[in-house]
């Protein structure tokens, strides 16, 4: 027990060190101290808690990914079959599926044929991402199965994730972090940010931008009354007074084209008005589907709708062809420039909703840093002057050990990255007062040893011995507890789990393993008759 | 150098002699927690029952003014709100219910959570905002579910895990011991009107592995101690086992209450909850490993046989065979 070959005495101070020294920056980033840059900086970070900043968790609703899925097969299947010459019609995509009928009966398994490399296998479970059924000979209806929906949304969430990243990123935030969570879900985490409000404004947007034509043979009495004639829908107006009093426009359904082909979009100022507004450019592709949607269609009104509602609704007086477009609705200078954001990371696939919202003020974490600080120089003295009058000699080593475990936990934290939250600094504090625990049971077990009559050196390696299983098996079950922390934990306790766990781990090595190899080196040099213990 | 001793050596309380009154005042205080947490209930955060909790700090004020606070936040239409003070005399959350429908439009209770901060500037100058936290319907209820999930998922866990490094029976002394830390600790929450938010579930599952740190160490030495001593009986060892331990009980539970008064006193007010639930489940904890966790060994008629290996089918043919049966 108490032999140490000399490799290992190397091995245990060099990973002592090491791990001590990482916490240096740690503690000169919260002084004025500048170190050399050339060395490397572990730093812990710290939780939005301490630092001040803006949590918000985002949530997609995938019932509005099963309607877009079906909406877009509607596109396709109607697509395929007009270039296959086949007639169909009573298409229906309302009820969670897509059905139609086949004119002609004979057709119907060239239908098929036709459609089923629309879909696709889904997940690894050999299923494919819609049904096909055919009801009444000629009735076909696709339902998109729950596998499909499942990719769908996973795929959905990827590409939301990066187009939320972009837009923060165009706001010129710094360090934010942004993590899927879940199936539905995204975190954004930006520290600093005191006022979330454009965040929100930003990720609340889709930015979904469409241009379809104005259905001018509609009866108004039948758009008030939301009816609209076949292949057309009623979109409301994102403002009452843009539609001149009128609340909503009928639009046709086919024919329009989606905005999402963009080079660019930026806020500009109309030249007449100085009212805000969006310049859009389209890329090649879309550019040339703009030029033909208002080439076919000088004299008519189009509608501009984003996000579901009628920005406004102007006449094409001539075929714009030069691939660019002014968006206006009304905007202020802040929403247009929030448009433009959107607009040029492109759309959101799914809409997202914001289920969860802190925000911290910088000062509240400042203040708990500082009373940390103190509260843990106040409790580490204060029980190291008790350790030392209960354990003497015993009692340094301990302390020696404390103070080497907390430098340790800075270290580790730093070298691994993780955060340093509010609880984490009571777990720390915590962490101190439990990491004494262990002296205190190999000491009082030396103390036992000797009464008992056994010499010093046998009572010190008994000591060790016989603690060692309590210790181990006390600091395993707290371990059971910090995993648990962590798995069903949120952020701020998580962090509080990760300090607890490093902290088990270095406890266990500076109060055990280290004080045991100072104990030993003292016994060998000094060769005590006698503890004063 | 006199070291400090502050438990003598070889003490011989007879700690088990009163382990049935203990037990009925053990079970009178969980009834009584049980009782309060059901009665009063727990001032649950918006963690858990969703809802905005605004935190201000009225800087040049000793204290905050709650009333008046009070009557202005709820003139202001979102209903009665819940303000109370949290550390500091002039450190208060507001808390208030989401409105109507922002479960599905969160813009209202944006507007809410900026309504209510601009009044309070408005008419406090020296109010200083420290925290927003929106938190739906949705998302508590799962916050929820899951700090249940994980206090249970704990308990259950360490105490399998004694069960396998023990015994049965010191498994289930473990988790009664638990649950009455638990208990009692909630109790105190129900009692004192703390808000019960996600930091004080941090609390008690590391009260969880704390408090068992205290009963392993008594357990350890009764499991020695039956090994040892095989022919002495049950109580006479328990009270053997926790006097031995007794100086390392004291000086643990020193050192942790040293540390936890230095952070309750001089810490951050926001995890007061936090730090106020360890301290008492410190000496929930302590007590509980000495009365609740060791008599319960007795009533399970835990012996020395517990830990003599079972004989085998091979080795009883051996011992016959051996004594020429």
């Amino acid at each position: 027990m108490l032999e140490f070959p000399r490799w290992k005495v190397i091995w245990l101070w060099a990973l002592t060190i090491v791990c001590a020294l990482a916490a240096v920056p740690s503690l000169t980033s919260m002084t004025n101290i500048q170190l050399p840059a050339s060395l490397p900086q572990p730093k812990v970070n710290l939780g939005l808690d301490l630092a001040g900043g803006s949590h918000i968790l985002l949530e997609a609703d995938p019932s509005q990914v099963r309607q877009q899925r079906i909406e877009g097969m509607d596109e396709s299947v109607r697509g395929k079959l007009k270039a296959e010459n086949i007639r169909i019609s009573d298409i229906s995509n309302n009820n969670g599926s897509l059905s139609f009928l086949v004119e002609d009966p004979s057709k119907v398994d060239a239908v098929r044929e036709a459609i089923l490399p629309l879909t696709n296998g889904a997940g690894l479970t050999g299923k494919r991402d819609w049904t096909i059924t055919v009801a009444d000979g000629n009735r076909f209806v696709l339902t998109p199965t729950q596998e499909g929906i499942d990719q769908a949304v996973s795929q959905a969430m990827d590409t939301a994730v990066e187009v939320v990243r972009k837009r923060i990123d165009a706001l010129g935030t710094k360090e934010p972090t942004i993590i899927r969570q879940g199936a539905q879900r995204i975190v954004v985490q930006v520290p600093g940010l005191q006022d979330p409000q454009q965040l929100k404004n930003l990720l609340g947007q889709t930015a979904k931008l469409e241009f379809k034509l104005v259905d001018t043979t509609a009866l108004p009495s039948d758009v008030a009354r939301g009816v609209a004639p076949p292949g057309s829908e009623i979109v409301p107006y994102a403002t009452a007074s843009e539609g001149g009093g009128v609340a909503s426009i009928a639009v046709k359904r086919l024919g329009g084209i989606r905005g999402d082909e963009l080079t660019n979009a930026q806020m500009t100022n109309n030249q007449q008005t100085n009212e805000p507004v969006v310049n859009i450019t389209f890329n090649t592709e879309g550019g040339k589907k703009f030029a033909n949607l208002t080439t076919q269609n000088v004299g008519k009104p189009f509608a501009i709708i984003l996000d579901g509602k009628v920005l406004s609704a102007p006449n094409i007086n001539e075929p714009i062809l030069g691939g660019s477009a002014v968006i206006s609705g009304r905007f202020t200078a802040e929403s247009a420039n929030a448009l433009a954001i959107s607009l040029r990371s492109g759309a959101l696939p799914v809409d997202l909703k914001v289920v969860e919202e802190r925000t911290v003020g910088p000062d509240l974490g400042a203040d708990s840093i500082r009373k940390g600080m103190i509260a843990m120089g106040v409790g580490t003295l204060a029980l190291a002057v008790f350790i030392l009058a209960t354990y003497g000699r015993f009692g340094v080593y301990a302390c020696l050990a404390l103070v080497l475990n907390v430098l340790m936990i800075l270290g580790i934290m730093g070298i691994i990255g993780t955060t340093l939250t509010l609880p984490g600094i009571a777990g720390f504090v915590l962490t101190i007062g439990a990491a004494v625990d262990a002296n205190v049971l190999i000491n009082e077990r030396i103390r036992e040893e000797r009464h008992r009559g056994r010499r010093v050196v046998a009572a010190v390696e008994m000591g060790y011995k016989e603690a060692s299983r309590a210790i181990f098996d006390a600091n395993i079950t707290n371990v059971i507890a910090a995993v648990l922390m962590f798995a069903f934990g949120s952020g701020p306790v998580k962090g509080f789990a990760v300090v607890l766990m490093i902290g088990i781990a270095t406890s266990v090595f500076t109060a055990v393993t280290l004080t045991r190899l100072w104990v030993a080196q003292w016994l060998r040099r000094a060769r005590p008759a006698e503890l004063n213990l | 150098m006199k070291l400090l001793k502050l438990v003598p050596d070889n003490t011989n309380i007879h700690f088990l002699k009163w382990r049935l009154p203990f037990y009925i005042v053990s079970i009178v205080l969980m009834a009584a927690s049980w009782g309060l947490v059901l009665t009063k209930g727990l001032n649950l955060g918006v963690d858990f029952v969703g809802g905005q909790m605004i935190r201000v700090t009225f800087e040049r004020s000793a204290e905050a003014p709650v009333a008046t606070l009070r009557d202005e936040v709820a003139k202001l239409g979102y209903g009665e709100p819940i303000i109370q003070r949290y550390g500091k005399p002039n450190e208060i959350s507001i808390r208030m219910k989401l409105p109507e429908g922002a479960d599905h439009d969160a813009s209202l209770s944006d507007k809410m959570a900026r309504t209510i901060t601009a009044d309070v500037k408005k008419n406090h100058a020296d109010a200083r905002i420290d925290g927003v936290d929106s938190v739906s319907g949705k998302v508590s209820r799962e916050l929820g579910w899951d700090a249940f999930k994980a206090l249970g998922f704990a308990a259950l866990a360490v105490a399998a895990y004694i069960w396998l490094r023990f015994e049965w029976q010191f498994g289930i002394g473990a988790l009664f011991a638990l649950i009455h830390d638990v208990t009692l600790t909630l109790g105190m929450f129900a009692l004192t009107q703390l808000e019960f938010d996600l930091n004080i579930v941090a609390a008690l599952l590391t009260l969880i592995g704390y408090s068992l740190n205290d009963t392993i160490v008594v357990y350890d030495r009764i499991r020695e101690n039956l090994k040892k001593f095989r022919k002495m009986p049950m109580p006479e060892l328990l009270d053997l086992s926790v006097n031995e331990t007794l100086a390392r009980t004291i000086v643990t539970s020193l050192s942790m209450l040293i540390t936890l008064v230095a952070l309750l006193l001089l810490g951050p007010e926001v995890i007061f909850g936090f730090t106020a639930a360890i301290t008492l489940g410190i000496f929930v904890g302590t007590y509980s490993s000495i009365y609740m966790a060791a008599p319960i060994l007795i009533w399970l008629k835990v012996n020395p046989k517990s830990f003599v290996p079972t004989e085998t089918a091979l080795e009883k043919q051996e011992r016959l065979a051996r004594e020429g049966v």
